[in-house]
């Protein structure tokens, strides 16, 4: 289809966990892939326990977990020994701060051991785990905190000072914030983390966790409304390991890097959970993208399976191209690299491509969502690559293709859907509900839930296209929805932010194509009578919307226009803003505003 | 170029990612981007901003030298001779 498909002729020096696809998916079965997971001693099936205590307890407590290298390049390590015991001191501290089961605690944190202690100390608990994206700003994250009751928040000074201080008194359900690292003393309703950890006892008896017990609170965006709170229980750590299998080729011994920040579900599932319940060594960088530091870590750590984004990888593309010269790639020793991935957003051929050549092995894409939990459609280490497609369901998973509706979505007439018939139509992405991660609501919001599901399929929002031989292809999002450098943006969040703002009167917020992150979010915005468009106020309004929301929601680009298209009932056309933006048809305007 | 020249420069290319950045609040050997909550598309806008702007060649591997006013603006008065 587009670009020629790249053969796995050669036969891997390490037999991948997939070696035949058709065979896997025909003997696959979730109980056979829950039946590899130990298991709570006494029954029930906890994430921390096959995370962590599980090692521990048949002998593998020496083997290094954690590889974290500081922002000043300070690597220090934590083995599964030493994680079982602040896993359990977190635990037995939250049981004394009064927080139990079900309770929320919240992490507002960059990519540092204690956020791996939280986490799964959290789950240990039985309490739930919650993450905040660092770069969120003041906004997102009240929003979050009150949305998901938070009980409980780990963060450091300087976020808390930047991002929560100022709202503290408007979240009385939020009792304890633990602040890592110094400062907690100026800070008045913190304690510090670290005190409290000395205190606490170093062995932590697991209460009884039942598998559909609430884990992890995700929040993710939709078109409109608040951002949703996506609930999976624990029972997703059975997806989690069969995935990170399947999908990223884990193998005893790996050494593993996943590059998205636990603030997101990729960070998560893939960053923590699933690799520690494969026992692997996991990097953890706490600095941010360099070109330089990234090539240095993948040789100097011996990384062997890398799963990163498409965004870091279209920038590394651009520090290092195909075309060469190859000097900064090749005077690193990559050879131990086995493995990688890519998951975000589609992963252009291009990338694909490049990875081939400049680091000697393609990239393999694949695809999941916030609600899915874990990896369902993906490029496997024994199979062909289609470059530029997200690969073929993973076993266990049925996907379809389903025809269309006036609105985009899936057209469900009686209670139906109906798969497109022929090859490479165009339609709504499908999965058949089952799998052990998918989400089991939207936190207080059962309306929302129950609209994600029609005719007996989950309704994934994104539009695909399946190929005669059953490879998928991602078009775009059926709904308003903007994925920037990987991340969901709700256009509405950024909307309600800008009109805030006295000067303006309404907002449209779209996404932009852009060569480097797919996506980033432009705002068009019209002012309030008597106010002029000028440099200073766009400057003004793009200040004012990262202030609120943070780099990682903000608009980057600011349009103004007085006659925002709407509809009939008054709500900005985003459709057609996107369209104009774009030079595309618009299409049915039959609900626009008529002009005066 | 002088170092007052390209410390201007450093903090207008600042700007124009992060606009209302409080540059004044910035000390010379703080590291902006942490300060800033600059993330990696903010960086790369910001080494455009600057190349652009001073027509000055920055290489990958001396990105990780631009972390701070102080030595961004050096790197500026070394480079452009």
């Amino acid at each position: 289809m587009r670009g020629k498909t790249i053969h796995k002729d050669a036969m891997p020096g390490v037999p991948p966990n997939l070696a035949d696809y058709e065979k896997a998916r025909a003997g696959f079965t979730w109980s056979q892939a829950r039946s590899e997971l130990a298991g709570l001693p006494g029954g029930g099936l906890n994430m921390a326990h096959e995370a962590v205590d599980r090692h521990v307890a048949e002998g593998r407590g020496a083997r290094v977990a954690l590889c974290c290298i500081a922002r000043d390049n300070a690597v220090s390590t934590v083995t599964y020994a030493d994680l079982a015991v602040h896993t359990s001191r977190f635990a037995d501290l939250l049981r004394s701060l009064g927080i139990g089961r079900g309770d929320r605690v919240f992490t507002l944190l960059g990519r540092c051991p204690e956020l791996y202690t939280t986490v799964l100390g959290t789950l240990k608990n039985t309490s739930v785990v919650c993450p905040l994206f660092s770069a969120f700003g003041p906004d997102p994250v009240e929003q979050r905190l009150r949305l998901g009751d938070a009980r409980a928040l780990v963060t450091t000074a300087a976020l808390y000072r930047r991002k929560v201080a100022q709202l503290r008194s408007s979240l009385p359900g939020l009792k304890h914030v633990l602040i890592v690292g110094p400062g907690a003393e100026e800070l008045p309703g913190t304690i510090s983390f670290d005190g409290l950890m000395s205190a606490a006892a170093a062995t932590f008896a697991i209460p009884p966790t039942s598998p559909d017990d609430m884990a992890l609170l995700h929040f993710t965006s939709g078109t409109t409304g608040t951002p949703k709170g996506a609930v999976h229980v624990h029972e997703a750590v059975v997806a989690h390991y069969a995935t990170a299998a399947y999908a990223l080729d884990l193998h005893p011994g790996d050494v593993y890097w996943c590059t998205a920040d636990p603030g997101w579900v990729t960070g998560m599932s893939y960053g923590i959970i699933a690799p520690l319940v494969h026992g692997v060594t996991v990097v953890v960088d706490e600095g941010d993208y360099d070109a330089g530091r990234w090539y240095r870590i993948l040789a100097e750590q011996r990384v062997s399976v890398w799963y990163t984004a498409p965004t870091a990888l279209r920038m590394l593309m651009r520090a290092t191209p195909r075309q060469g010269p190859y000097d900064l790639p090749r005077s690193y020793d990559l050879s131990h690299l086995r493995f990688i991935a890519s998951v975000g957003e589609p992963l252009n051929p291009e990338a694909v491509l490049w990875g081939r050549d400049v680091l000697g092995l393609p990239v393999h894409d694949n695809w999941w969502q916030t609600e899915t939990g874990c990896i369902m459609i993906a490029n496997f280490a024994v199979c062909d690559i289609r470059p530029g497609s997200m690969g073929r369901p993973l076993p266990g998973v049925e996907a379809a293709v389903l025809e269309q509706g006036g609105d985009g979505r899936a057209l469900i007439a009686d209670g139906r859907a109906r798969e497109v018939d022929s090859p490479g139509a165009v339609g709504e992405l499908a999965l058949r509900p089952g799998w052990p991660s998918m989400f089991r609501g939207y936190l207080h919001d059962e309306e929302r839930y129950r609209a994600a599901f029609a005719g007996g399929w989950y309704l994934t929002g994104d539009l695909a296209r399946r190929d005669a031989d059953g490879w998928y292809w991602f078009v775009g999002r059926a709904d308003d929805v903007i994925k920037s450098a990987g991340h969901l943006i709700g256009p509405f969040e950024v909307e309600s932010a800008l009109m805030e703002h006295a000067s303006v009167a309404e907002a449209g917020v779209i996404g932009r194509p852009d060569p480097v992150a797919g996506s980033i979010v432009k705002a068009f915005v019209s002012l309030r009578p008597g106010i002029e468009p000028s440099l200073d106020l766009e400057r003004e309004l793009l200040a004012f919307s990262r202030r609120k929301l943070g780099p990682a929601v903000a608009p980057r680009e600011i349009a103004f226009d007085q006659n925002l298209p709407k509809t009939r009932s008054g709500k900005v056309m985003r459709r057609l803003l996107r369209a104009r933006e774009l030079g595309l048809p618009t299409g049915d305007l039959s609900t626009l505003e008529e002009s005066a | 170029m002088n170092r007052t020249e390209a410390l201007e420069l450093v903090k207008d290319s600042i700007s124009r990612v992060v606009p209302g950045a409080d540059l004044d609040a910035l000390g010379p050997d703080d590291s902006f981007r942490d300060a800033l909550e600059m993330d990696s598309l903010d960086f790369l806008g910001f080494i455009e901003a600057l190349s652009d702007r001073s027509g000055v060649r920055i290489e990958d591997e001396d990105t990780q030298r631009l972390t701070t006013l102080s030595g961004t603006a050096d790197f500026l008065v070394a480079r452009a001779g």
